[in-house]
């Protein structure tokens, strides 16, 4: 396959570029709609919103989840909130702002004309999800209430308390029920996608394997979207769920989809912190929280006594100090290496010394425990739950963890990826976030694409495209149905010693030791040596009991980390081949002398977008510059 | 550090196991008792199965098989009963956030999967839910066309409305509600879900059908009715009230004497 990295970016001036689009864009006439079917994997905000959206249009959808219920894809897991630019506070906000802003904060590593459509949309996306009954904080006059959030200084974040995300996708899912209860959309739940089929160039359709029984089944379409999600899961310990993935978005890889910036892994700063090797998750603490909480350490090394009692002079508010206009509130990957550095140094707080205090005292002194409460009443509850410590007493301890992945699969204005009829949306796309993601844009992104953008362009590609649907029984198909089984047949008979959370633990050490939150060649380059011999070693010594053909969490976990084995070492190289540091990707080779990013326009100004050659091929790079017509690069400061 | 003994359900109703042979616990099912040591006092209750697990691994048998997966307590997913309770002995806590600190050493932990007619056992402790989202396609959405909204604030909503709504809308569809009932009833759930809806303005030209449509469905699936126990609010992780079933109650009556356009295909649909 010949690779074309063309954007296929509208002509005419940023403003007017979507629009202009829209007015270009090839239609289906609506009696034609229910001829062609649109394969959806995944049920979040982008698989939900698209699915419905495209079923309501009339286009037959069939729409995949290994989950029991679309409502429980990790989507619901948001908690703070959705940002955009309807400038209700009268504090200046904009489009342009938010797009100034998303285009900063991304460290000028993301295409202006997705984002600038991005800033365009985020106002209609609020006003569809309020006429779908969400329940949006509200002042007392009955209007809706909006805070601020980390790298911004207007407030343009609407919010649902601490769980923003699972109301933005109850509305999704509730859109999608209708289209269910319609006869629009068929739902395979508990089914998990395990291979694209790509024939003559064109996605075709996908192989799945029913979780419960184990059969596995082919499925053709006319287009085919992965919403599958981002990739955190990669470092074993990470604030996303068990079950998310890199398999969806590899398996197109692998199938000649490019991978874009795989090493834009955002580690969000406040998260409580890990205490026990036993431990599965990462928990956040809403970054809304560093609104009011003020973060600090104490000033004196060893310094042991309880927060309580270090007086105010002998603290270091380490954020407010190094970066006085934005304070507590400076962006994601700021934050976390400030804290990184000040435990580094010794300073952590806890057991470990991984860790920073995140103090609500103040707040609680000066707007009563009342309005803290019902601001974030929910996390102080999630934070004793699992701490035993009560965050209106004491204060909370807090340090980064995986959260968000940047890079993403490849796609162009039309969210298509190089391989003809195949889609991307949401987290699973390199998208619009650069180098850095914003807070409460992720939601903002996944409902533009799922609502939005696919609809009309998935319209524009099927136009010129027949109706008939493609042969589910051709050679393609069977190919990859039969390296599926293979490959299921292969994990449970390898019968060795160790269970695929084993490896993937050991996976995960590798990873965040030489490829976390600062990075170098050596350590890249060590990580490099080790991913293969880890995966030799998986590929003699698992272990699975029970068989293929029942639900088997082992089985399904040990295809999960193959993958992951496979693709850690694509954003290895990703991040070898990056030697400049820019947003969440902090390469010790390029810093300034205070120890901040030091970003690399020369050389660096580009997507890097990878291609497999083959299991024991080192991946293609291809290179997508990047045009800053609008925002001219500067140095990102936020002091 | 901890010790305990674990006395699980498991059932393989499917009836498969390795080589074709039967599943852990049979087809009609059974609880197995497991030996588990040295467990820290932080570990959350599943990452004490988790280790349980590999426990089993290890001596060759099958691991337990249990719904989970955001760990924070928002998917829904987990749904145990733990020593008769579903989500465990803590209030308002699913069982992803239940921590072994609340148990003590040496004693005998029973685990159930979430028992009703309607939620079939899948395998062990995993259960079929799905009852949940068919009543949601049958009504519990507002008809939106993607793109037809007006500006968000045009229309005004009280606060106090919105926060009632809000509470309602907290519901993680885990069914630990039905759990606990000794009827089966999931009239908390298909409460929450319409009151979220029915308590704001952008609710009421579908009120009434929407309402009627998940009752219906509600019970179509064999669900239990409610006979005022409150066992529901007791279990629920989320702390949603029983007073939105007097609301779901109160919407259901003016329903079915006010809505001319809905037929029922359930004989017993206005008799609850």
């Amino acid at each position: 396959m010949s690779i074309s990295l063309h954007a296929k970016i509208p002509d005419g001036p940023l403003a007017d570029k979507w629009d202009n689009q829209l007015a270009h864009f090839n239609l289906v006439s609506p009696n034609n709609k229910p001829k062609y079917k649109v394969i959806v994997v995944g049920s979040g905000l982008a698989g939900a919103s698209a699915s419905a959206s495209l079923a309501e249009l009339g286009y037959q959808v069939d729409c995949f989840t290994f989950h029991d219920s679309p409502r429980r894809a990790h989507s619901v897991a948001a908690q703070g909130g959705i940002n955009a630019a309807k400038n209700y506070r009268n504090d200046g906000d904009s489009i342009y702002r938010l797009f100034y802003d998303t285009i900063k904060g991304g460290d000028f590593r993301s295409r202006e004309a997705n984002v600038y459509r991005l800033a365009q949309i985020s106002g209609q996306i609020i006003d569809h999800c309020v006429a779908q009954g969400i329940p949006f904080a509200r002042d007392y006059a009955g209007y809706l209430d909006n805070r601020s959030f980390g790298g911004v200084q207007v407030s343009r974040t609407f919010y649902a308390r601490g769980q923003t995300g699972q109301q933005l996708l109850l509305g999704a899912y509730g859109a999608l029920n209708h289209q269910i209860h319609q006869g629009k959309v068929t739902m395979h739940t508990r089914t998990e996608m395990l291979e694209l089929v790509v024939e003559d160039d064109v996605a075709k359709g996908i192989i799945v394997r029913n979780l419960v029984t184990g059969e596995i089944s082919r499925h053709s379409a006319h287009a085919v979207i992965i919403a599958s999600g981002g990739y955190s899961n990669l470092y074993y310990l990470s604030t996303n769920a068990q079950a998310c993935n890199v398999t969806a978005t590899y398996r197109a890889y692998k199938k000649g989809a490019l991978f874009a910036n795989p090493c834009f892994t955002q580690i969000h700063p406040t998260c409580i912190p890990a205490s026990n090797e036993n431990q599965s998750k990462l928990t956040l603490m809403s970054e809304s929280l560093r609104n009011d909480g003020r973060i600090w350490v104490p000033k004196k090394l060893g310094d042991k006594r309880s927060p309580e009692a270090i007086p105010d002079n002998e603290r270091d508010y380490f954020l407010e100090r190094r970066y006085p206009a934005f304070g507590n509130l400076v962006p994601r990957d700021i934050a976390s290496r400030a804290v990184k550095n000040i435990c580094d140094q010794g300073y952590g707080v806890g057991s470990t010394g991984h860790g920073v205090y995140l103090d609500l005292a103040d707040a609680i002194q000066k707007l009563g425990l009342k309005t803290v409460k019902e601001r974030y009443g929910n996390l102080f509850e999630m934070y004793q739950r699992i701490t035993d410590d009560d965050p209106s007493q004491t204060p909370m301890k807090i340090y980064p963890a995986l959260h968000y992945t940047m890079g993403g699969l490849w796609v162009d204005y039309h969210l298509m990826s190089n391989i003809q009829g195949l889609f991307v949306l949401g987290e699973a796309n390199f998208s619009d976030h650069g180098a850095n993601r914003l807070g409460a844009s992720a939601l903002m992104q996944g409902l533009a694409d799922g609502y939005f953008i696919a609809p009309p362009s998935i319209g524009h590609y099927l136009a010129t495209y027949q109706p008939e649907l493609p042969d589910s029984q051709s050679s393609a198909f069977n190919l990859a149905l039969e390296k599926v089984d293979n490959r299921v047949n292969k994990l449970v008979n390898i019968s060795g010693q160790h269970s695929a959370d084993y490896f993937h633990r050991q996976l995960g050490k590798i990873m965040w030791e030489n490829c976390g939150m600062s990075r170098n060649e050596q350590q890249l380059t060590s990580a490099l040596e080790q991913i293969p011999q880890l995966r030799e070693q998986f590929w003699q010594d698992l272990k699975i009991t029970g068989s293929d053909k029942m639900l088997n969490a082992q089985l399904e976990k040990a295809g999960r980390v193959a993958d992951y084995l496979e693709f850690a070492e694509v954003l290895c190289h990703d991040a070898l081949a990056r030697n400049e540091s820019c947003g969440a990707h902090f390469r010790e080779e390029s810093q300034s002398t205070s120890g901040e990013a030091k970003r690399d326009d020369e050389h660096y100004s580009y997507t890097a977008a990878w291609e497999y050659k083959g299991d024991d091929n080192t991946p293609q790079l291809h290179k997508e510059m990047l045009n800053h017509d609008e925002v001219k690069p500067s140095n990102r400061s936020y002091k | 550090m901890a010790d305990y003994k674990i006395k699980v359900w498991r059932q393989s109703p499917l009836g498969i196991g390795p080589g074709g042979g039967e599943g852990p616990g049979g087809k009609e099912g059974k609880f197995e008792t497991y030996t588990i040591n040295n467990i820290d006092s932080d570990l959350s209750f599943l990452e004490m199965l988790d280790i349980l697990n590999q426990q089993l691994l290890q001596e060759n048998n099958i691991p337990i098989a249990f719904d989970h997966d955001c760990r924070e307590g928002i998917c829904g997913a987990c749904s145990l009963v733990i020593n008769g309770v579903p989500h465990g002995p803590e209030s308002s806590t699913t069982t992803c956030q239940l921590y072994m600190r609340h148990f003590e050493h040496n004693s005998t932990i029973i685990v159930e999967p979430f028992r009703a007619k309607a939620f079939p056992v899948i395998q062990d402790l995993v259960v079929d839910r799905s009852a949940f989202d068919r009543i949601m396609q049958a009504g519990g959405y507002i008809s939106v066309h993607t793109g037809a909204a007006t500006d968000a604030n045009t229309v005004l909503i009280a606060k106090q409305s919105a926060d009632d709504a809000f509470t309602a809308a907290t519901c993680i569809g885990c069914g630990a509600c039905v759990a606990a009932c000794k009827n089966a009833s999931a009239m908390l759930f298909v409460a929450a879900k319409t009151s979220q809806l029915g308590l704001l303005p952008q609710g009421q030209p579908e009120k009434t059908n929407r309402t009627l449509k998940m009752v219906q469905q509600m019970q179509l699936e064999g669900f239990g009715n409610c006979s005022n126990h409150y066992e529901c609010e007791a279990a629920c992780p989320k702390n949603i009230p029983a007073s939105y079933i007097a609301q779901l109650n109160k919407d259901f009556l003016i329903s079915s004497f006010t809505n001319k356009e809905f037929e029922c295909q359930n004989d017993n649909c206005y008799e609850s």
